[in-house]
């Protein structure tokens, strides 16, 4: 950034980093429609299962979850990007993180929410959903609290509300920026929502000491999220399922795709709003180094959890495995190459790492990897179960596949409109950093002498 | 020989050297329980609603073969896995040792069905139905389950309500035997016995304590009712 004109102005630096704001063109509707479409096909055939029973779907006695919990489980993977990049990074002081945490924090929110639809499109009686609430009740009826779905609620809201706030907190002066650039009702939202922030002095320190409580108050909260939706699995008495390992491997795994999925996020965003000024090879690169250490990983768990069951030979356990093995080799194979050999080989390479177009097919390939380890978790597990009587195999539906792809579109649907009306940048981490070499600020209507450094 | 309903621990001894695997007490189960049929497809399916069924395996090589039959039904674990599992206590302990199911609790999570080792939980799909003219022998003591939610064997719950409320009509306590549940009044050869485990001159505890008792995937610690005697020893090779 340094090789850039020092004479650049702020001004014009905002004016670029706000280029996402821009009034929408006729792509951005076409976009918006086609999405949009795709959500409605997804509702219908919600409505369908909704008002005929599960019988649309493809679940059965013995595979009673299916795409819904595959694809649950994958969201939630994907909303650890934001605390991974935007809180870890933020207390471990890597300042290359800045243009890239708010699209990291956005995201979070985003497939987290996406996420907590799932456990209720999948329920047998999706109108009594709140069943699961603690509300108090006449009856006097609570509910399990040591049930993992139970816990899982409980974790789920935590992470939407709390992602929430970081992302907000952390958008604040970004967003009286927006205020003082807007005029007539759009200033009055976006001044309402900057909650009278001016840029003193004083709001700087409390803005960067709160920041800094969120960071670290979020990272427990995210690796408690997955740690529990592994224990959905992991608690029970299912051949595959019941292993130690699971929470750990869960979170790194959620790690991967997420890290991943900001890497194609990012290229998605500074290709569609021109931010190459921005989004350096040096973020790429250092993302990528990221997305290899938890690649690594990832593969070292999985190797430890199926080679232990590999030389234990559990009939049991031996029999889920082979089945997986004889039936599934395609998608374990893809799995192998998107988690393991794929990024592992090709990220060694700082050419690699630098190229927008090889990143973009391998962070797409790590996602579509992960996908399939979800669903080699849930699928060939409850297959073949420890009743050989019942043992069967589960192929989607069209229900099922249309809101799964539907949850796709409603992801890209709020992101799009997210950048359309906030900041995709953050316009004043960024800018602090550049100034550091000027040795001045200005921030909202106010001048700061002193250089708000990190934390 | 009567019993008080502090100390009733119900239980089910099901003798496999008598079971035929003639399927009465699946059919007995199943006009008994209002469960709604299922259709050919449904079954190729996996969507069945057997509370009870006869789970047949062949041992050897043909012409050699012989089939084993195994009654397969809640199994009603002392230490049930599917029961801490659900969100909303759907799924719970009496303190007679049933593993009961509150139908309208139940918001289908099927969460019990996938942590039950032995798969007896059954999953309504769809709303249930019956062809003419079965819709008009529903038992009136016993709910239509909607569809969404989860059932499984009660051991004929409303036999044993029923049981205990004519015992105490006539002030006295149930005797062995009295109570039965459909499958066990129905197998004709007399293999499923049912009573209270914790009375030790009941016929079950006496038929529990035979050297051939075992109880299906002991080693999981579910602690099940239901136990098997295992069969075999007469049986006419071929």
């Amino acid at each position: 950034m340094n090789t850039r004109d020092k004479t650049y102005s702020a001004a014009r630096m905002n004016e670029a980093m706000l280029s996402s704001m821009q009034p929408p063109t006729l792509r951005w509707y076409l976009l918006a429609l086609v999405l949009g479409a795709v959500v409605a096909v997804g509702l219908y055939a919600f409505t369908v299962q909704l008002t005929t029973g599960m019988v649309v779907t493809g679940i059965n006695r013995p595979v009673m979850w299916g795409l819904y919990i595959i694809s649950f489980v994958f969201w939630v993977g994907l909303s650890h990007s934001g605390t991974m990049v935007s809180a870890i990074l933020r207390l471990s002081q890597a300042s290359w993180r800045r243009p890239i945490l708010r699209g990291a924090e956005a995201m979070t929110v985003f497939s987290i929410a996406v996420a907590g639809l799932f456990p209720l499109i999948h329920l047998g009686r999706n109108w009594i959903f709140y069943y699961l609430i603690p509300y108090p009740s006449q009856y006097g009826l609570w509910p399990n609290f040591r049930s993992p779905l139970l816990f899982d609620m409980v974790a789920i809201n935590t992470y939407i509300i709390g992602s929430g706030i970081f992302l907000y907190i952390g958008m604040l002066p970004d967003l009286a920026l927006v205020r003082d650039r807007s005029t007539g009702w759009r200033r009055k939202i976006y001044g309402l929502l900057a909650i009278g922030w001016r840029g003193t002095a004083e709001q700087w320190r409390v803005f960067s000491r709160g920041s800094t409580l969120l960071a670290c108050l979020i990272i427990p909260v995210a690796v408690s999220v997955h740690s529990i939706v592994a224990w959905d699995f992991a608690v029970t008495l299912v051949p595959g399922w019941h292993s130690t390992i699971f929470a750990p491997y869960f979170v790194i795994g959620a790690i991967t795709s997420g890290v991943a999925a900001v890497i194609t996020l990012m290229i998605v965003i500074r290709k569609a709003f021109k931010l190459e000024e921005f989004l350096l090879p040096l973020h790429f690169d250092n993302m990528s180094k990221l997305l290899l250490a938890v690649c690594l990983l990832w593969s070292y768990f999985y190797f430890a959890e199926v080679f232990t069951t590999w030389y234990g030979h559990k009939p049991i356990e031996w029999e889920w495995f082979s089945y997986m093995h004889d039936h599934y080799g395609l998608a374990l194979f893809i799995m192998i190459l998107g988690n393991t050999i794929v990024p592992i080989v090709g990220l060694c390479f700082r050419r690699v790492r630098r190229s927008t177009a090889a990143l973009l097919g391998i962070t797409l390939l790590v996602n579509v990897a992960m996908f399939i380890e979800r669903f080699l978790i849930v699928v060939p597990s409850l297959s073949h179960k420890n009743i050989p009587f019942i043992w069967g195999s589960y192929t989607p539906s069209w229900v099922e596949m249309s809101i799964a792809l539907a949850a796709f579109a409603l992801f890209f649907l709020l992101y799009t409109l997210f950048t359309k009306f906030f900041p995709i940048l953050a316009i004043t981490d960024v800018r602090e950093q550049e100034e550091a070499l000027i040795g001045q600020q200005q921030l909202g209507r106010a001048r700061v002498e002193t250089l708000v450094n990190e934390e | 020989m009567t019993t008080e309903a502090k100390d009733i621990r119900w239980g089910m001894v099901i003798d496999l050297d008598r079971c035929t695997g003639c399927g009465a007490c699946v059919t007995a189960c199943q006009a008994e329980n209002n469960i709604a049929l299922t259709d050919q497809q449904g079954f190729a399916q996996g969507r069945n609603l057997q509370w009870l069924r006869i789970e047949r395996y062949w041992e050897g090589e043909f012409p050699h073969v012989r089939a084993r039959f195994l009654p397969m039904l809640c199994q009603h674990c002392d230490d049930a896995p599917c029961e801490p599992v659900c969100p909303v206590y759907a799924s719970y302990h009496t303190a007679e040792g049933l593993n009961g199911q509150v139908y309208n609790r139940c918001v289908g999570t099927r969460y019990c069905a996938n942590n039950c080792p032995y798969a007896v939980r059954v999953f309504n799909f769809t709303d249930p139905s019956w062809p003419e003219p079965l819709e008009q022998q529903l038992s009136p003591d016993i709910t239509v389950r909607s569809r969404g939610v989860m059932e499984k064997c009660s051991f004929c719950i409303q036999r044993i309500r029923r049981g205990k409320e004519e015992a105490k009509l006539e002030n006295r306590g149930l005797r062995d035997g009295e109570v039965q549940p459909a499958c066990a009044q129905t197998c004709p050869p007399g293999a499923i016995s049912f009573g209270n485990l914790d009375d030790p001159n009941s016929r079950v505890a006496r038929m529990a304590r035979s050297p051939r008792r075992f109880r299906l995937f002991e080693d999981l610690g579910t602690e099940p009712s239901v136990i098997y005697l295992k069969g075999g020893g007469h049986e006419h090779p071929g």
